[in-house]
């Protein structure tokens, strides 16, 4: 890999893989911590690399050959009823739905 | 066909269609393969040998009764498991999907099927296809079939060793940055990845969807492009497929007569000079097919591609901020894994802490972090705008070669739990992922062998929608290998 000047450093500290793991809906150790902090940070600190190329005039990019919405012909099709193949994959199900613990009443 | 040569499907499928053996016997051949061998190897999570016999009998009854037979018949197929197969188990190698039945078969699984092969299993890679050694599997390491201490590569390495080890001739694999060709080289394949958006990915397990293709392994060349060829079509069903027709490739292969002036440009960056990694015996090899082409008529040249230098840090930003939004789905609702919580949040917390592995953590938490306020603009954002710089420096390439040529992998085969920091892992990406940022179609194919007598892939890039050119330069590097 090339040297480069500019290098940044993340800074990633194991609060902030604390937060990013709470908001990730993920539990971590405190021994999860002490693995995932460096790591992270070596991951991250390899976006340095892109700061010695001028981005300036490029757009950023999520499609490699430009975004356009594709639609299939206004066709009516049988779908099949998968309902119950599809319920029966769930972990917990009443009266044909989808069961959960209380979503309300508590901090979530 | 005295016995049954399950390293081709060409010659399986014209044998099961002349009646000179049954699709039947063919499959309990592959079973038996999988039975003697995969103790081992460890290449398939589930073997699904009732449907396989059943699915080869309404093979055999088309035989008899006359009918029509599609370009597959009796071939049996390995497909990876991050591809929904309607009544078989679709675990993404993952805890949180361990249980997982999926209500309807992917579309590359259809086109196989109404191809009239046959499925024996599903096949073992790295969790939810993230790993390039098929190490951060939750059931387990493959092994390599040429060298069973050393991986298979991955993250599509069940489907890579179980052709390798002789158990089917055609298997279906994912390839997001190299998850195809990179176990296609480790394990002496060929290995194709389609242009972004021509192969449908209806069925198939989001993992970074602006990168994800389906793709396939075989032992040949011709078998390859036949996929190619079953798999390229539009799909309603899938709002990323290209409409419109694809270039056949099958015809291409059949009729190759040289190479006649096909211009073809060497990536300097990847060539030994420029980025570092790539192992002496590599370049070496390299540097034959190169000779290997111009001797088939081939125009070689060298190109730089300055970008390729970021490319891994652009793309280990890109690919876990797409994975962390697709693998939000896991949530311990509707399907997998749910561990018990006092509350929906606390529930899909301990869910998600169990079912997933640590390599999936790692890349959830990467994105998250890449995409959260504040942060979005130094890594997501830069990392995009590299793409874009990426994407020119190829079409600039264009406009001067026909195909691009490179190693598949820097190194061969490595020993199992050899490379333990998951950096130097993504490094060996250098070469593939490039191209799913720019959304070719590339092939890897075996050219000769590396360090310990490995085997050494050399891979062909083509601009999108060329793969016909890309299987041109395949069938070259076929011929000169085979002498």
């Amino acid at each position: 890999m090339s040297e480069n000047n500019n290098s940044q450093t993340s800074d990633l500290t194991r609060e902030d893989v604390s937060k990013v793991a709470n908001l990730a809906m993920l539990n971590l150790t405190e021994e999860d911590l002490d693995k995932y902090t460096p790591q992270l940070a070596s991951i991250l600190d390899l976006a340095s690399q892109m700061n010695s190329f001028d981005l300036d005039d490029f757009e950023p990019t999520a499609h490699p050959h430009g975004l356009v919405n594709i639609y299939r012909e206004d066709k009516v099709v049988e779908t099949p009823d998968i309902r119950e193949k599809a319920l029966s994959a769930a972990p917990d199900v009443e009266d044909n739905q989808f069961k959960v613990p209380p979503a309300l009443g508590e901090e979530l | 066909m005295s016995e049954i040569n399950l390293n081709s499907a060409a010659q399986i499928s014209a044998a099961v269609k002349s009646g000179e053996v049954s699709a039947v016997k063919v499959t309990e051949a592959s079973l038996a393969q999988i039975e003697a061998k995969d103790t081992e190897i460890n290449s398939f999570n589930t073997v699904s040998g009732e449907i396989a016999l059943a699915q080869a009998e309404a093979v055999d009854q088309k035989v008899a009764s006359g009918e029509e037979l599609g370009p597959f018949a009796g071939v049996p197929i390995g497909v990876k498991d991050l591809f929904c197969t309607e009544g078989i188990k679709t675990t993404c190698s993952s805890k949180i999907l361990e249980n997982w039945v999926p209500p309807y078969n992917a579309t590359c699984v259809e086109d196989f099927l109404a191809a009239d092969a046959v499925i024996v299993g599903k096949t073992n890679c790295d969790e939810f296809g993230m790993g390039g050694s098929n190490e951060n599997s939750a059931f387990g390491p493959v092994k390599n079939p040429l060298d069973t201490t050393r991986v298979p590569g991955g993250s599509s390495g069940g489907s890579a060793a179980c052709v390798a080890a002789g158990m089917v001739p055609i298997s279906l694999g994912t390839d997001t940055g190299g998850s195809v060709r990179q176990p296609a080289s480790l394990c002496g394949l060929v290995g194709f990845k389609p242009t972004y958006g021509a192969v449908s990915r209806y069925g198939m397990v989001a993992f970074a969807s602006s990168f994800d293709t389906v793709a396939a392994f075989s032992t040949n060349v011709a078998d390859s492009a036949a996929s190619f060829d079953l798999l390229a079509h539009a799909d309603g069903r899938d709002a990323t497929c290209i409409p419109g027709d694809r270039e056949t490739v099958s015809d291409v292969v059949e009729n190759y007569d040289g190479l006649d002036g096909l211009r073809v440009g060497v990536i300097k960056e990847l060539a030994g000079d420029g980025i570092e990694g790539f192992e002496p015996e590599v370049i070496e090899q390299l540097n034959n097919s190169v000779n290997a082409l111009a001797d088939s008529g081939a125009k070689v040249d060298e190109v730089s591609l300055p970008g390729l230098e970021a490319a891994i840090s652009a793309y280990y930003i890109l690919n876990p901020a797409e994975a962390s939004s697709n693998l939000a789905r896991f949530d311990g609702v509707r399907f997998g894994l749910r561990e018990p919580g006092g509350n929906t949040a606390e529930m899909i917390r301990a869910s998600r802490t169990a079912g997933f592995g640590e390599e999936v953590k790692r890349r959830i938490m990467v994105g998250t972090y890449a995409l959260s306020s504040g942060y979005y603009d130094a890594y997501y954002a830069k990392a995009q705008k590299l793409r874009a710089l990426l994407i020119k420096e190829f079409t600039d390439a264009y406009k001067d070669f026909d195909v691009l040529l490179s190693p598949t992998s820097p190194v061969v085969a490595f020993p199992i739990g050899g490379i333990v920091d998951p950096m130097s892992l993504y490094l060996l990406d250098i070469a593939t992922c490039p191209v799913n940022m720019a959304g070719l179609p590339a092939i890897s194919v075996p050219f000769g062998t590396g360090a310990h007598g490995l085997p050494v892939g050399i891979q062909a890039i083509a601009p999108a929608m060329g793969e016909a050119r890309m299987y041109k330069v395949a069938k070259a590097l076929e011929e000169k290998q085979n002498g």
